[in-house]
């Protein structure tokens, strides 16, 4: 993986240990609005890239809102 | 015979005369008799500034209307019927019915009289004297009619030999501030700078010495000029001085000013008004506004004199290119730079694609520059590439408010500390960062408001002399979220939160989630005590305070945001707010203290690539559309690249191309390796800046900038208040920077035709809801207006969520504590964070080219004795700091202002590097960078780094400059 790759796992995981904590099960469904959000199209693009890899260290919630937002 | 009711006076900016005294708050209006002339004035006012509203001025030396009436010249005497003697005007106040004669024979011999007295221990000097001209005690001997002086003194304090012998009294000018001098052959002791210095500056680095007619000046102690003492060269007792006593070095050397200009400071985000007064188009001092809004009078070390970079030796003029950063630079027209930059942006665009270039909008940049550069990202560039320092700052604060109250920015606007009770200061210095604040808050500080800092190290708000009670809890860096959780938890257990105010202005339901999530065990201040370091019994008693003590107010800084949690840690505060009911008036709300002067207008103007100016989401197609039918064009619906994505996209080849309006991310941002390297991957780098700064040691293109003296436009203060700058004196470089821009954008097809920035601002109003009413004919009439301003509130927005939340309930928001990934550990156990110094300016490319490097010319590492001496380090030493990402060395100063196991740094000089040390971990919702929290061991070291020296090479490298073809 490269350092860009790293980085966009890393931030995939803090943007979903946040949504975690709140109450509600909206945890997947708040952090891929929050990756919808604020994430150029490339970066999601390089996401969905690494998911069809099958990327390493992608925590479960960030794993499966990652999903939803590379599907559309 | 005419009535004078005049109320409102102390709003009127058009009136600049000094009205002898402090005008009343009082709502009580009382009618008195002067000279015959009725007048009307609020309950309180001094019997010299009721004369004064009725036109009538009284002669007067020791009283200004910036400080409290002290009444020792006895020059503003009148006679009062009914009441004996002749009371001094300035501290007797009015009285119904009062009947107050200023000009009788007796008043008119006493004058003259004290006059005579006066002038008799004073040079005769006026023609050759600094302050010719501009001498209050010039004016006044001529007010009374001196016309001769029957004493002379066997002694005095003027005459250097006086009867043939050295004159003990005389004692020489201290000329070592480097901006003002003080000469005490001048002086008359009217206290003015010491009642300056305590009252409006809050420093009590001035005093009398000795009595009577050894009464003197001083700097403090015997051996203390004014360079050494704890003076803080704000200027106040300066602009305070009635003579030539205290005097701006500057006048002295080129004349007394012929014209004024008021205009606003460019450097931190207090916003300060300041009259720029000029001979021709040379500054010859900048003196506060008194109507300005922000700073009422006052001023810091650099706005009132650190200017001088304006005209220095190092500012770039003329436009210059190169092919490759190890070509020296070519000097060329600005037709041949914006050629060469436009076809190159283009040339990029066709082979890597429409997104592979962007820009930095400047934080230091009026709104309407900001708004310009990204007009050309979003329309011409036809991307959202576009992004902004605020992105290493404050961008958890827009994220943070507008998540938990609806709007991207503080609450309050300043003169509302004056009705704080008890304030909470986390991860801010304002005394060193928003100097003018910092003076505001003392003021109350003193009047007894209760005092709690929550910072890793003791800043100097603490040690405010005559303050209330003061709380310090010093928290390990990086755990912001678990002391607030702490303080939360503490409010809610206790039942000391306010359950009306939250009911009916929040949802209560969420509250309660709240409530139970805060009320768990694991955040009470007991079992956050390894974590954060901090008493427990203290943070609770500092947490009663807060929620017990009356009008409660927040106010943080960057030492909040630039954290892993930022964005967090700025719901938890608002959540703070909410609970207590420290929202919607007064003396209370949520206040970041914006860094530089126009983050808040750069953050509104749409500079980050996911809003539109009005902090409206690109995806909005409602949104989209106000500005494709303006700009003729069709927008990108999705969000462009943040700074750090930028760079990232670089690196791996994607993104080829940057226009930096200024901005210096090669020293400002974190990792500077990284940053480096993504720069040197792209294939052209623009700067627009006043000076060759570290980033454009990569360029390409580098446009020359222009300062804030040379343009019109407005800039956005921390309190949400929208200033104008003015056209001081025409651009050096030949162009104010929104000129430079539209050269650019109009060469890649823009068609612009702005003739003025007014036509920007009135561009901004056409499609901002909150800048609906805002216009430049409004901004001259009223000097200025805090946003929202528009048809539901025209006059403008001191205070937010008065009746409502703008998002309609506050929202809660659970804030868990998170640790950072960022480590101590065996190799690097100490925590590294970093802050500002009051003299110096963020990267310094100001400050350092001003006299003010003689307070801070190297960055110094604060540690603490008991790890300095782990290590054998004493003070002075160079040592090397050491983190993951890199290693730089800096000199150590040793001090127990930071608790064991935290070293502190600033970043204001490039050979020091600190960013070199700092990591590339970022806030989790905004990617702001966490500067405030580095795993660094320190050793010993002989000198600089290799990477200090490869660095200082490529850069004197990069800096070449061919002369100039013929």
């Amino acid at each position: 993986m490269s350092n860009t790759d790293e980085k966009l796992v890393r931030m995939a995981n803090q943007i979903a240990s946040f949504f975690k904590t709140q109450p509600g099960d909206k945890a997947t469904a708040s952090t891929a609005q929050h990756i919808k959000d604020f994430w150029d199209p490339s970066m999601i693009a390089q996401m969905r890239n690494l998911l069809a890899n099958d990327v390493e260290g992608l925590d479960p919630i960030a794993h499966a809102a990652a999903k939803e937002v590379t599907a559309a | 015979m005419k009535d004078f009711i005049i109320p409102t006076s102390m709003d009127d900016i058009t009136n600049d005369r000094d009205m002898g005294t402090p005008a009343s708050k009082s709502l009580e209006m009382v009618t008195l008799t002067i000279d015959g002339f009725e007048v009307t004035v609020p309950a309180g006012t001094s019997v010299m500034r009721a004369s004064n509203e009725a036109g009538i001025e009284v002669p007067k030396l020791c009283a200004t209307d910036s400080l409290e009436a002290f009444g020792s010249c006895r020059l503003c005497v009148v006679e009062i019927e009914g009441r004996r003697g002749t009371p001094a005007s300035c501290t007797t106040p009015v009285a119904e019915g009062m009947v107050v004669n200023t000009h009788t024979d007796k008043i008119k011999k006493i004058r003259k009289g004290v006059m005579e007295l006066y002038i008799s221990d004073h040079p005769l000097d006026c023609l050759t004297c600094a302050a010719n001209g501009d001498c209050e005690l010039q004016d006044m001997a001529g007010a009374v009619g001196l016309r001769d002086v029957r004493y002379e003194g066997t002694e005095n304090h003027f005459e250097v030999r006086q009867n043939g012998e050295v004159n003990p009294k005389y004692i020489p000018k201290d000329d070592s501030n480097p901006y003002f001098a003080y000469d005490p052959a001048k002086c008359i002791v009217c206290s003015r700078c010491v009642r300056a210095c305590e009252e409006t500056q809050g420093t009590f680095a001035l005093t009398i010495e000795g009595s009577g007619f050894n009464s003197r000046v001083s700097f403090g102690a015997k051996s203390d000029d004014a360079l050494h003492s704890d003076c803080v060269s704000c200027g106040a007792c300066v602009a305070a001085c009635p003579t030539a006593t205290l005097t701006e070095k500057s006048v002295i050397e080129l004349g007394t000013p012929e014209r004024s200009v008021i205009t606003t400071c460019a450097y931190c985000g207090v916003g300060c008004s300041f009259k720029a007064e000029l001979n021709g188009d040379e500054v010859v001092r900048m003196t506060p506004w008194k109507h300005g809004k922000a700073n009422r009078g006052h001023s810091c070390v650099k706005g009132r004199f650190a200017y001088g970079y304006a005209s220095h030796s190092d500012r770039i003029l003329s436009p210059m290119i190169r092919d490759s950063i190890d070509q020296p630079w070519r000097e060329v027209s600005y037709e041949e730079a914006i050629d060469f930059t436009s076809k190159k942006l283009r040339d990029i665009q066709a082979k890597h694609g429409q997104k592979s270039i962007g820009g930095i909008t400047s934080s230091r940049c009026t709104n309407e520059e900001t708004y310009l550069v990204q007009k050309m990202i979003r329309a011409v560039f036809g991307n959202n590439n576009t992004d902004t320092c605020a992105r290493v700052c404050h961008s958890p604060t827009g994220y943070g408010l507008k998540t938990t109250f609806g709007t991207s920015a503080g609450t309050q606007d300043f003169d509302s500390v004056e009705d704080t009770d008890v304030v909470i200061v986390i991860g801010a210095n304002p005394t060193d960062g928003h100097p003018v604040f910092a003076s505001r808050l003392r003021k109350r500080l003193r009047q007894g408001a209760e005092l709690i800092v929550i910072d890793p190290r003791r800043i100097d708000l603490l040690e405010t002399p005559h303050m209330g009670k003061g709380h310090h809890l010093p928290l390990r860096p990086g755990t912001n979220v678990a002391i607030l959780s702490a303080i939360s938890h503490v409010i809610v257990t206790e039942g000391l939160h306010d359950e009306a105010f939250i009911r009916e202005r929040c949802d209560w339901d969420e509250f309660s989630e709240y409530a139970a999530f805060i009320s768990d065990e694991r955040h009470s201040p007991e079992a956050m005590q390894l974590l954060t370091g901090v008493d427990a019994q203290a943070l609770r008693e500092a947490a009663r305070a807060f929620a017990r003590g009356g009008n409660g107010a927040i106010y943080y800084g960057l030492g909040v945001t630039e954290h892993s949690q930022g964005s967090t840690t700025v719901m938890a505060i608002a959540n703070l707010a909410m609970m207590t009911g420290n929202i919607g008036r007064r003396g209370v709300g949520v206040n970041p203290l914006r860094g530089q002067n126009n983050v808040q207008g750069a953050c509104d103007m749409g500079s980050f690539p996911h809003e539109l100016p009005g902090y409206r989401h690109v995806s909005d197609d409602a949104t989209r559309d106000i500005f494709e039918d303006l700009w003729g064009v069709t927008l990108d619906a999705e969000p462009g690249l943040r700074i750090p994505n930028m760079l990232d996209a670089a690196v791996d080849g994607t993104f080829k191309g940057i226009y930096i309006q200024g901005e210096d991310i090669l020293q400002s941002d974190p990792d500077t390796h990284h940053v480096a390297a993504g720069l040197a991957a792209m294939d052209c780098v623009i700067v627009q800046d006043l000076f060759l700064n570290e980033t454009a040691n990569y360029a390409h293109v580098f446009l020359p900038g222009s300062t804030f003296l040379e343009k019109d436009g407005t800039f956005t203060n921390a309190e949400r208040r929208i200033n104008r700058v003015r056209e001081v004196m025409k651009p050096k470089n030949g162009y104010a920077d929104w000129q430079v821009t539209m050269l650019l954008a109009n060469a890649m097809g823009a068609n612009w035709t702005y003739t003025h920035p007014s036509q920007i601002m009135d561009e901004i109003a056409a499609t901002t809801p909150g800048f609906a009413n805002v216009t430049y004919e409004m901004l001259e009439e009223r000097g200025s207006v805090q946003w929202p301003c528009n048809d539901n509130a025209p006059d403008g927005t001191p205070i937010m969520h008065i009746d409502g939340f703008v998002r309609g309930k506050g929202q809660f928001i659970i804030t868990e504590y998170i640790a950072t990934d960022e480590r101590t550990g065996p190799r690097f156990p100490l925590l590294l964070t970093t802050g500002r110094i009051l003299s110096q300016y963020n990267v310094g490319a100001q400050t350092r080219r001003t006299d003010n490097v003689v307070w801070h010319d190297e960055d110094l590492l604060e540690i603490h004795p008991q790890d300095a001496e782990n290590r054998g380090i004493k003070d002075g030493d160079f040592v090397k700091l050491a983190s993951r990402q890199g290693e730089t060395s800096l000199r150590a100063t040793i001090t127990d202002r930071v608790s064991p196991g935290v070293v502190y740094t600033t970043f204001h000089h490039p050979d020091t590097q600190a960013n070199v040390i700092t990591t590339d971990f970022s806030d989790w919702a905004t990617n702001c960078p966490e500067y405030k929290v580095t795993a660094v061991q320190v050793s010993q070291s002989n000198g600089p780094t290799d990477w200090q020296k490869d660095y200082n090479e490529q850069a004197a490298q990069s800096r070449r400059i061919l002369p100039a073809a013929e």
